[in-house]
């Protein structure tokens, strides 16, 4: 059952016959310039972004550290893995959560903390109790510091958003310059078959609903800590 | 007078008198117009992204069948159920039969102003079920039993002891002014019903037709709760939320925090292709999307004012708009405020009732300034005025508007009048600022000027004599 | 230059000093001005209130003034917009639209004038004084007026500019919207002038005489100091 499309369509098809709008009040010959850039005018306008790597993981740095982000670079999984073993000393973690994934597992190699995956199917109040979700992410996104999930890349839906603290292992060569960079990746990777969520994440949780100052941990994590190997 | 331009005279009469809560808001806004301007900085042009998110919207709605069916199409195949409300009626009453055939008790909500638009929660708590707002502001609005201040900050009016009383007496919560204890007590409350709700109704910012997605922006991660751990999902849109194409929302997103919230993005921007995949461990089991008509496809009607159905709901109009700045959200009586909701709510709601609210303008243009997608504001407020006047012309005005073209139209007749008025300016001195006085609602607050004693066009004769 | 005069109704019958300043101003240049005498008002009251028929007939009435005018300037950002942006719209479709259209070309803006179409900048002005400058809305978003009045006045000798953080923000006139929503243009006002007094400014100018009539009324009701000129009456003084 559909309802009234029908109806809707009939609607729309009626006002829009025979009935042009004025074109927008734009400064055509600029619009036009920029649709010949390879079909993505929105670059001209966004935020610069630089070409190289070194360049973007330093704008990544910048950019997501000013919202709060825990950003680490380091050069190898084993280094990553001692920050981790600091953060949870540091947390006093009792429980992990995790998915399959070829660098969360190599990041939890060892840990010794009980710990729980989604790939599977989970039961919720196991997921809620637990102080840290660990995820790997579909790409790191430069212009906005920023990083992209997906079903596949973060286990699921609410592992990267439910847990107080949400841990992030990522590689270099995942770095895009930007978000059209990224959508470019995800229609690459899943071609016609989309996961039925994926999305990006830029910070931790925060809300200005009260007088419009700036409380971190909404609902979603608290903490967001990036660790980036290269 | 029609009672909702009388009320808007009420309404705006007292939160103006409110100093005190007009410069709260101000203040309010004060940390978002440097953020919003930091962040438009670091855009390489932002009017070019202005005009070719304003293309991108006026291919969209000017083609809006066609992507509406693509993108039905899309999400379809990936098992979500679409529903083509073509009113409110339609829209709350197709919810509440998913609610009741799927044994809901508990709903969860993210933020959506078109269930504002629908008054949504009141008919699903008529029948029983219990609907928990999760956006901290919604929720605050929710439990003072009010609706949103601001389409984008519900709560903004109320101040951090208003918030901590309201908590106190509605949660028994212990007495707090820190605003991160406060958000910490209203987590604490939404974890339980995140895990609990059986539906999650959300809204969406944007509907991707090439791909059959829908997009949420928010901060806080309750849109992705209400979105994960239910096992429906029914996401609310307009049709008029439709974009082309994926990369759109690589435009799309940055302009939107940046203009709604001053951000370079918001914390969470999120696609949903469709119910829970085989072979994803989570998500919902049903998804449902609601498309509301709701008097739309009038406004798509007039192509004069079309560009209006752009809009992204970003709320940057209401936060340049002197009018609202002083009156606030509650005296436009309206879901949709400010300049935005002054244009639109005429076609949405009848232009007899609503066209105050294109009359409660200085024409100022700062909106028209401010909308990231340059739909054509300040001018479509003078549009609703004439097809007001056309329609519904209020007598009084009809009249004096006609005397004065019958007096500007003959010079010499326009000269006498002024000079009768220099003969009756010193009696209105005598009754000024008192009940008697024809320009009270001038000179209450402001002194009145002396007409000259004579003309320009008296002395220029004089002294110019014979030359034209 | 045969410049026609173009004397917005309310500076005819109210503010009759600011034409003698455009005309003082354009004369001591070097330039001739003539002032069409069937003038009586642009239209804009009954415009911006929906009645466009009736506005049709004032605008007619200017139209005719200006037949023969090579180049028309106004004091007045808003009665210049009325002209330049507005009249193509409310004659379109009209026997006289071309007509409309041609007045909207060849009408200005006083200071846009100077500067844009008279390339000057020091017109050998004098005025001692702290001034802030009032950006009327028409002038400022329908008219793209904002850098002229600051450099015509940067060239001001004895004159100091400071500018108010509320510059932009509307004063709150807007026509009939004054006296229908009267609580609402006095909240306006109240900010405009709070924003005036805050730059410690002892006059406050503006290219608008209905803005200054609103900023005006309120500074003088509160017994203020400041005071208010229009632009072309800064320009005029020496």
């Amino acid at each position: 059952m559909n309802g009234g499309r029908a109806i809707i369509l009939g609607r729309i098809r009626e006002a829009l016959r025979n009935n042009p709008a004025p074109r927008p009040h734009t400064s055509h010959s600029q619009v036009d310039a920029a649709a010949s850039q390879n079909g993505h005018a929105q670059r001209q306008w966004l935020p610069k972004v630089g070409a190289t790597l070194p360049e973007q993981i330093a704008l990544f740095a910048k950019i997501s550290e000013g919202l709060k982000t825990e950003f680490h670079h380091v050069s190898t999984i084993a280094a990553a893995r001692e920050v981790f073993a600091k953060l949870a000393a540091q947390g006093e973690w009792k429980k992990i959560a995790s998915h399959a994934h070829h660098d969360t597992d190599a990041l939890l190699e060892g840990t010794g903390i009980s710990s729980i995956r989604t790939e599977n199917g989970y039961v919720i109040d196991d997921l809620e109790s637990c102080d840290v979700g660990v995820t790997g992410c579909e790409v790191l996104v430069a212009q906005t510091g920023g990083i992209m999930v997906s079903v596949e890349s973060a286990g699921g839906r609410a592992l990267s958003v439910l847990p107080p603290h949400h841990v992030v292992i990522a590689r270099a060569s995942q770095m895009v310059p930007d978000l059209t960079a990224a959508f470019e990746h995800v229609k690459k990777r899943y071609g016609k078959r989309f996961p039925s969520f994926m999305g990006f994440i830029t910070g931790p949780s925060r809300t200005g609903d009260i007088e419009r100052i700036l409380v971190l941990g909404a609902h979603g994590p608290k903490r967001l800590t990036v660790l980036l190997v290269d | 007078m029609a009672t909702q331009a009388a009320d808007f005279q009420t309404l705006s009469r007292r939160y103006t008198a409110d100093k005190p809560f007009r410069a709260f808001i101000q203040k309010a806004l004060g940390g978002y117009y440097n953020k919003r301007d930091e962040n438009k900085a670091n855009f390489q042009d932002w009017q070019g992204a202005r005009d070719l998110a304003a293309e991108t919207k006026y291919e969209a709605v000017n083609n809006l069948d066609t992507y509406l069916l693509e993108f039905e199409e899309k999400i379809v195949a990936r098992g979500a159920k679409v529903f083509w409300a073509p009113n409110a009626d339609a829209a709350r009453d197709y919810i509440l039969k998913v609610a009741k055939e799927n044994n809901v008790r508990s709903i969860i909500k993210s933020k959506t102003m078109t269930s504002e638009e629908i008054h949504l929660n009141d008919a699903l708590e008529k029948e029983g079920f219990g609907v928990f707002e999760s956006d901290l502001g919604e929720y605050i609005v929710q439990l003072r039993k009010e609706a949103p201040f601001h389409l984008v900050f519900p709560a903004m009016h109320l101040t951090r002891g208003q918030i901590s009383d309201l908590f106190q007496k509605e949660l028994g919560s212990p007495a707090t002014d820190e605003p991160e204890e406060l958000t910490m007590i209203a987590r604490e409350v939404m974890r339980r019903k995140y895990c609990e709700a059986d539906m999650g109704i959300s809204g969406t910012n944007f509907a991707v037709a090439e791909t059959g997605m829908i997009s949420i922006t928010e901060n806080e991660g309750n849109a992705r709760l209400t979105t994960s751990l239910p096992k429906i999902h029914v996401a609310l849109l307009g049709i008029e939320k439709i974009l082309p194409k994926l990369e759109d929302l690589s435009l799309f997103l940055p302009m939107l925090a940046t203009a709604g919230a001053g951000q370079t993005m918001t914390c969470y921007n999120t696609m949903y292709a469709g119910p829970r995949q085989p072979g994803e461990p989570d998500g919902p089991e049903q998804m449902h999307v609601v498309l509301l008509d709701n008097r739309r496809t009038e406004l798509l009607a007039d192509a004069e004012q079309r560009d209006a159905l752009g809009c992204i709901r970003c709320g940057a109009c209401l936060n340049v708009c002197p009018i609202f700045k002083n009156v606030g959200g509650y005296s436009y009586g309206t879901t949709y405020g400010g300049p935005i909701g002054s244009v639109i709510t005429p076609h949405l709601r009848g232009l007899k009732d609503w066209k105050h609210l294109s009359a409660a303008s200085s024409l100022c243009g700062a909106c028209t300034e401010a909308c990231p997608v340059k739909i054509d504001l300040h001018h479509h407020l003078l549009q609703n005025r004439r097809n007001g006047a056309q329609s519904s012309p209020n007598p009084f005005e009809k009249i004096s508007f006609g005397g004065f073209s019958l007096m500007m139209g003959r010079p010499t007749l326009y000269r006498f009048a002024a000079g009768l008025g220099r003969i009756f300016q010193p009696l209105q001195g005598l009754v000024n600022g008192t009940i008697l006085d024809p320009l009270r609602a001038w000179t209450g607050s402001r002194k009145f000027p002396t007409l000259s004693s004579t003309s320009f066009h008296d002395q220029w004769k004089k002294e110019r004599g014979g030359r034209r | 230059m045969r410049i026609s005069l173009f004397v917005p109704c309310f500076v005819d019958q109210l503010y009759p000093n600011v034409a003698w300043s455009v005309v003082r101003v354009l004369e001591g240049l070097g330039h001739e001005v003539v002032f069409p005498e069937g003038q009586s008002c642009c239209g804009q009251p009954p415009f911006n209130s929906g009645y466009w028929d009736e506005a049709r007939s004032s605008a007619r009435v200017t139209m005719k003034a200006f037949r023969d005018a090579d180049v028309v300037v106004g004091p007045s950002g808003s009665c210049v917009t009325m002209i330049k942006v507005f009249y193509p719209d409310l004659f379109k479709g009209e026997d006289d639209e071309l007509e409309a259209r041609e007045l909207a070309a060849k009408t200005h803006e006083f200071s846009s004038f100077l500067v844009n179409v008279l390339g000057v900048t020091d017109v050998g002005a004098k005025f001692d004084g702290k001034v802030t400058f009032h950006d009327g809305c028409h002038g400022l978003r329908e008219l793209g007026i904002k850098s002229e009045p600051r450099a015509l006045l940067a060239n001001v000798q004895g004159l100091e500019l400071v500018e108010m953080s509320e510059a932009e923000t509307c004063c709150g006139f807007g026509g009939t919207f004054a006296v229908k929503y009267a609580p609402i243009s006095t909240a306006m006002d109240e900010v405009k002038c709070a924003s005036i007094l805050s730059t410690g400014a002892d006059t406050v100018v503006s290219n608008d005489s209905s803005c200054l009539m609103q900023i005006r009324g309120m500074l003088e009701k509160e017994k203020s100091t400041v005071r208010s000129l229009h632009l072309a009456e800064i320009l005029a003084s020496k």
